[in-house]
């Protein structure tokens, strides 16, 4: 989707400031979000649907919050959509906990499975796929403005580029995020000229690297 | 547009609320969300990455595994990595810098939790049409012959940038070495400079 998370390009958000000595959290409710991104991805949803949730988010609201605040409504996107929570207990629980910060709060219930602490998400057996493309194969991108979520940004759409490595087959993000499955696709680096996708005013020389489905591809005419 | 602070109160309140659901619910314990924070605070850091970097500064033949298949050459750091990683090297003609615009991925497995920087809407809106002034904002001036070159990660893939290797570092050792390599340098945004006193003695 056109959406405000897509920014490659955009203007106006001023200096990239850097915090020296940053801290790994900032408060200890970001250190909590992490986590149970870390105890729901992989588990109730997949991290292409978690992606869709912060891309789901008000574009006004989505500026106006950190990352971890985005990773937050995200994973109370997705547990709303797969009812593993409701929005009206989320609600409650907020109201009860404002009201009354040290509130009794229900016991426990029985962990039956308990989720797992690995880094790494479970990657699903991928088949062997024959690539369309091969390494140095000249390429343009599709003009395409999907509603629901993709991996082609805004910026590199309807230019030529070259395929660069061949990465092999991965789940189809733009299928995956809606659960239609995940299509496996061959992955490629498409290199493009930094004067293709930004005229004149760009480096002569330069160049960008996008990770692009084989999908988003055509072959570049003559 | 800057992040509103005054939500943050609601924020920690949400969070607070969610997780007590998940507990109550018996999805979650409380002693799991602890243990995988302290897993962040004390386990993951920048200091494989800079391992692996100073490895593949001495070790030509490790380099090029390296360069050839980043999450292979993984394996021989006992780094479980969870997603293919593609190194690139940054040469005296060829400057690489890594992002992600259309969300925030970053090679978490060899480099840790990202900085905020690398997170904010003006890196990920800019690193991509202007990095040479991006790079200034970090305080690096590189020379117009230098060639830059861009990875938006998009896929699965994640990206981590060989730096160069400083002069002067002769005598140091494998440790010492990777004592001096930042994040930032491995993100693509700094240089890997050499301790003042072999500055010095050059």
């Amino acid at each position: 989707m056109n959406g405000v998370h897509d920014m490659g390009g955009m203007h106006g958000f001023g200096p990239v400031v850097r915090e020296e000595n940053e801290p790994l959290f900032h408060a200890e409710w970001e250190a909590r979000v992490r986590a149970m991104q870390g105890a729901t991805v992989g588990r109730f949803f997949n991290l292409d649907e978690f992606r869709y949730g912060i891309e789901q988010m008000d574009p006004a609201h989505y500026l106006r919050s950190s990352y971890f605040e985005r990773w937050l409504a995200t994973i109370e996107y997705n547990l709303v959509q797969k009812g593993v929570v409701t929005s009206a207990e989320l609600d409650a629980r907020t109201e009860l906990l404002r009201q009354q910060p040290d509130a009794d709060l229900p016991a426990p219930g029985s962990v039956e499975s308990p989720w797992r602490t690995a880094e790494s998400f479970p990657r699903p057996d991928l088949p062997d796929l024959t690539p369309r493309f091969a390494a140095g194969d000249a390429v343009v991108t599709r003009n395409q403005h999907p509603i629901g979520h993709t991996r082609l940004p805004r910026y590199a759409r309807g230019k030529r580029g070259v395929i660069h490595l061949v990465h092999g087959p991965e789940v189809f993000a733009d299928t995956n995020a809606h659960g239609l499955g995940p299509n496996p696709q061959i992955v490629y680096s498409v290199r493009f000229d930094a004067r293709e996708l930004w005229g004149d005013a760009a480096d002569p020389g330069g160049t960008l690297n996008i990770d692009l489905w084989e999908s988003y591809l055509e072959p570049a005419p003559g | 547009m800057q992040y509103d602070p005054e939500q943050e109160p609601y924020v920690a309140l949400r969070t607070k609320a969610l997780e007590s659901l998940l507990i109550e619910k018996g999805l979650i314990t409380p002693e799991a969300v602890d243990a995988q924070i302290s897993r962040y605070e004390q386990d993951i850091g920048p200091l494989r990455g800079a391992q692996i970097v100073a490895r593949a500064w001495r070790d030509p033949d490790f380099k090029e595994r390296l360069l050839q298949d980043g999450a292979k050459a993984l394996a021989e750091f006992d780094v479980p990595s969870s997603a293919p990683l593609v190194v690139v090297e940054n040469t005296p003609d060829e400057h690489n810098i890594v992002v992600c615009t259309l969300c925030s991925c970053y090679p978490w497995y060899v480099l840790g939790l990202p900085p905020t920087w690398y997170k904010d809407f003006a890196y990920r809106s800019r690193a991509v049409i202007e990095p040479r002034a991006v790079l200034r904002d970090f305080g690096l001036e590189l020379d117009e012959s230098v060639t830059i070159r861009v990875w938006d990660s998009s896929a699965d893939q994640r990206y981590m940038v060989l730096p160069e290797c400083p002069e002067g570092v002769a005598h140091l050792t494998e440790d010492e070495l990777a004592a001096l390599i930042t994040r930032d340098a491995m993100i693509g945004v700094a240089k890997v400079q050499a301790p003042a006193q072999s500055v010095a003695a050059n």
